[in-house]
């Protein structure tokens, strides 16, 4: 089983003073040196900070440091009406802000017990999709950069633009799309947007395939990740792993097959999952995903039917631009939920999607009031960061960057 | 004009042209790895300054000269100064006893174009090249910086382990040639490329190649710089002058390196065909160009690998080292032996050398895959 969680999370002595101390004697006689990896590292994807262990090279003992990128988004959705907090959900996982946004927007509609139309939840399962490709482009093109090989990188960013321009056409931003809407979307995706979701499709198993050559098989990226931070499944499920790092573990656990939500139980697509529990386990689980994630998409685009994507409820969703000019109603309306917000029913939900790192879940606590009483983010990296510890000991130095690489975490969603 | 002053002259003239290309490498080197590895990668490459971004490199020389030498707390003040200037100094040393081009004659008078021409060229060579690890040892170790001195560590590990089987490697090559000197080696293999060290020695050829890399510290042996993990290793703590240093000799090894392999395996300056044209000073000049075209070709494969190949980890660098090339390299050792004792032709000593390659990258990769397989 795992170390006892207050050993992994014991930063009683992670404080200034004793990280100085470089050399010093401690358990088993050993000489073991105390790194601080972090937060300004090349390889911590962003501002995480790691207090290593060493002995040699070798980890004895691995403590991340997390909060430097914490903004107190749960703290803001306190103080923010439930539209306005749409797009703080975008800067959680900024790598994959369509499906934060859907996950968020259908944790509110589950509040309100809002059905979406048939349209908008195909559109979204396409977006969700594409933030999982998007994604898991970051994954792979940062691994290899950590492992050393710079091309990668640079292929799998040539390639993430082109969502990244789909994404641009559809919402009007590239990065932070804010394009989910409580009861729809932004607006409505149009026929050219889709044939351009298709040609991409197209498209992009070439790329996988050039991706999958450049490292797949390679003999020193095997050497690098296979059997390094190895993981069983009884352990990742204690440490609370989720995602493509918990089906790599061989545990069979995707909340699209398992609690499925949109049109995923409509749409035939296999769960990626692998025995190993390694890095090159967690790499082949992302590869083959991207490849489900076309498949899915494909699938969607033959289905999206014509029909409204809002719903036709104007004290919850916005109404459209050209209607103020016209309807004192709209007008009405459009002041209320822009000055004040909506009224939801007091209760609690709470509403998980797979995110492209893992179980995404919003909890949240309604008073009754426009604005949230408490809203829980359950952030997949966070919770897969508490098995890096256990995934490192014993490992080499240059392990911990692959490692860190495979668990694939973006700062965002650690600190929030 | 007396003799003595004659040969000084001659002799600071060679220096100023070998000096003037190792050091005037490094900007074109440096251009080049940016350029290719942009194409590599689907973008573009330095392009601003200058016309196509060709004064780049220049540029960057230009800033880094006014950039403060900070010198951090707690270093090791003496070392800390003198690594630099340890690394880059046996590199430009080394780079002295290479044969540029064929001997010339310039009225009357026969010159040889290396500027130390003696019978341990090659030894003295090597001798050399490895004291630059002193430099990065004591760079890593006197900055005060534990990324430094892990960098340090596994750069004195790594070119300890990489040096012998350096060493091992060429010695097929002494044996076919019967001298350690560099410009007689180079002259043996005149009159077209068959007969390039390359294939009577095909294995010693791989081994020197990957060996060099380490021995340089290029991808996919670039553990002691390591950006992605000791983020730059042991030159972390430098900047300005003393940092261009580091990265002057890192890539002035990479040419010097580059010419010994071309001087030993692919015949130096000599034409890849043989022809001549007759005017002594033209046909020296031709052997430069014969001889950067084949740097150039090596500069290439280098910077290929580093667009192409992930990093190796520090105990796999050592297996690699010590449980696969080492062996390798005695077993050449030894064949090479046997047959130039037994006075059997070329050929057959280049086809040993392929079958022994062939048979060790199927055994090899026969013992991974049955590893991975039995562990699941």
């Amino acid at each position: 089983m795992a170390e006892p969680a207050s050993d992994i999370l014991d930063l009683a002595d992670g404080d200034a003073a004793a990280l100085i101390t470089t050399v010093e004697r401690t358990y088993d006689n050993l000489e073991i040196l105390r790194v601080n990896m972090g937060p300004q590292h090349p390889s911590t994807h962003g501002v995480l900070r790691v207090v290593l262990d060493l002995d040699g090279e070798r980890v004895v003992r691995l403590r991340p440091v997390i909060g430097y990128l914490h903004s107190g988004k749960e703290k803001i959705a306190e103080t923010k009406t439930y539209h306005q907090f749409i797009p703080y959900t975008d800067r959680i996982d900024y790598l994959a802000p369509m499906a934060y946004n859907t996950g968020y927007v259908m944790t509110v509609e589950k509040l309100l017990g809002i059905e979406v139309t048939e349209r908008c939840a195909w559109l979204r399962t396409i977006l969700c999709e594409m933030a999982r490709i998007s994604s898991h482009i970051v994954f792979y093109a940062t691994h290899a950069l950590e492992l050393g090989a710079t091309s990668p990188f640079m292929y799998g960013f040539r390639d993430r633009e082109l969502l990244y321009d789909l994404f641009e056409e559809i919402a009007g931003a590239r990065f932070t799309v804010s394009y989910m809407r409580i009861g729809g979307v932004r607006r409505d995706a149009t026929d050219d947007w889709l044939a351009g979701v298709r040609k991409f499709c197209d498209y992009f198993p070439r790329a996988l395939d050039e991706y999958e050559a450049l490292l797949t098989q390679n003999e020193i990226f095997l050497q690098r990740t296979w059997n390094i931070g190895r993981i069983s499944g009884d352990e990742a499920i204690a440490l609370g792993l989720s995602g493509p790092s918990l089906r790599a573990s061989g545990v069979a656990w995707d909340i699209r097959k398992s609690h499925p939500y949109l049109w995923y139980d409509q749409i035939e697509w296999n769960m990626a999952v692998e025995d190993a529990g390694d890095c090159y386990a967690r790499y082949l689980v992302r590869m083959r995903e991207m490849r489900e994630s076309l498949r899915i998409i494909r699938q969607c685009l033959d289905r999206v039917p014509k029909g409204p994507v809002n719903i036709d409820n104007p004290k919850v969703m916005l109404p459209r631009r050209e209607e103020l000019r016209h309807s004192m109603e709209a007008l009405i309306h459009h002041f209320l939920l822009v000055s004040e917000g909506f009224w939801p029913p007091a209760g609690e939900v709470y509403h998980a999607i797979e995110a492209p790192k893992g179980e995404l879940g919003f909890y949240l606590v309604s008073d009754g009031t426009p604005k949230a009483y408490r809203l829980k983010i359950r952030a997949p990296s966070f919770c897969n960061l508490q098995s890096l510890d256990r995934m490192c000991r014993g490992a080499l130095l240059a392990d911990v960057v692959a490692i860190i690489g495979s668990l694939d975490i973006v700062m965002g969603d650690v600190d929030r | 004009m007396n003799e003595f002053l004659i040969y000084s002259l001659i002799t600071i003239a060679k220096i100023g042209v070998v000096f003037g290309l190792v050091i005037g490498s490094v900007p074109v080197v440096v251009l080049a790895e940016r350029k290719l590895l942009g194409w590599m990668q689907v973008r573009p490459g330095p392009n601003r300054v200058g016309p196509w971004g060709l004064l780049q490199t220049l540029v960057d020389a230009a800033k880094v000269f006014f950039k403060e030498n900070i010198i951090p707390d707690g270093v090791e003040p003496l070392t800390y100064r003198l690594a630099p200037i340890l690394v880059i100094t046996p590199v430009l040393i080394s780079a002295s006893v290479i044969p540029f081009g064929p001997p010339v004659t310039i009225a009357g008078r026969e010159i040889t174009l290396a500027i130390a021409d003696f019978d341990l060229s090659l030894l003295f060579f090597f001798a050399v090249a490895t004291l630059s690890v002193y430099g990065i040892v004591l760079a890593g170790w006197s900055s005060n910086n534990k990324w430094s001195l892990m960098g340090g560590l596994r750069s004195s590990a790594q070119m300890f382990s990489y040096e012998i089987t350096l060493s091992l490697s060429i010695v097929g090559i002494l044996l076919t040639s019967g001298t350690f000197r560099l410009t007689a080696i180079a002259a043996q293999q005149a009159g077209g490329f068959w007969h390039w060290n390359m294939f009577l020695q095909p294995l010693g050829f791989v081994l020197f190649l990957l060996a060099a890399i380490a021995e340089v510290n290029r991808t996919p042996f670039d553990l002691p710089e390591a950006e992605s993990e000791l983020t730059g290793g042991f030159h972390t703590e430098y900047s300005g002058m003393r940092f261009v240093m580091f990265y002057m000799s890192e890539y002035s090894s990479v040419f010097v390196m580059s010419s010994v392999i071309a001087t030993l395996f692919l015949g130096g300056y000599n034409p890849p065909f043989p022809y001549t044209f007759g005017t002594s000073w033209f046909d020296g000049a031709i052997g430069l160009f014969w001889l950067l075209a084949k740097i150039g070709a090596l500069v290439f494969f280098f910077i290929w690998l580093r667009g192409t190949l992930p990093r190796l980890r520090y105990d796999e660098l050592m297996m690699l080292g010590w449980k696969i090339l080492l062996p390798l390299a005695f077993l050449n050792l030894i064949v090479t032996a046997i047959l130039v004792a037994l006075n059997w032709p070329g050929w057959v000593l280049g086809l040993t050398g392929v079958a022994a390659l062939i048979v060790t990258d199927l055994v090899v990769s026969q013992i991974l895959w049955r590893r991975r397989r039995a562990a699941g």
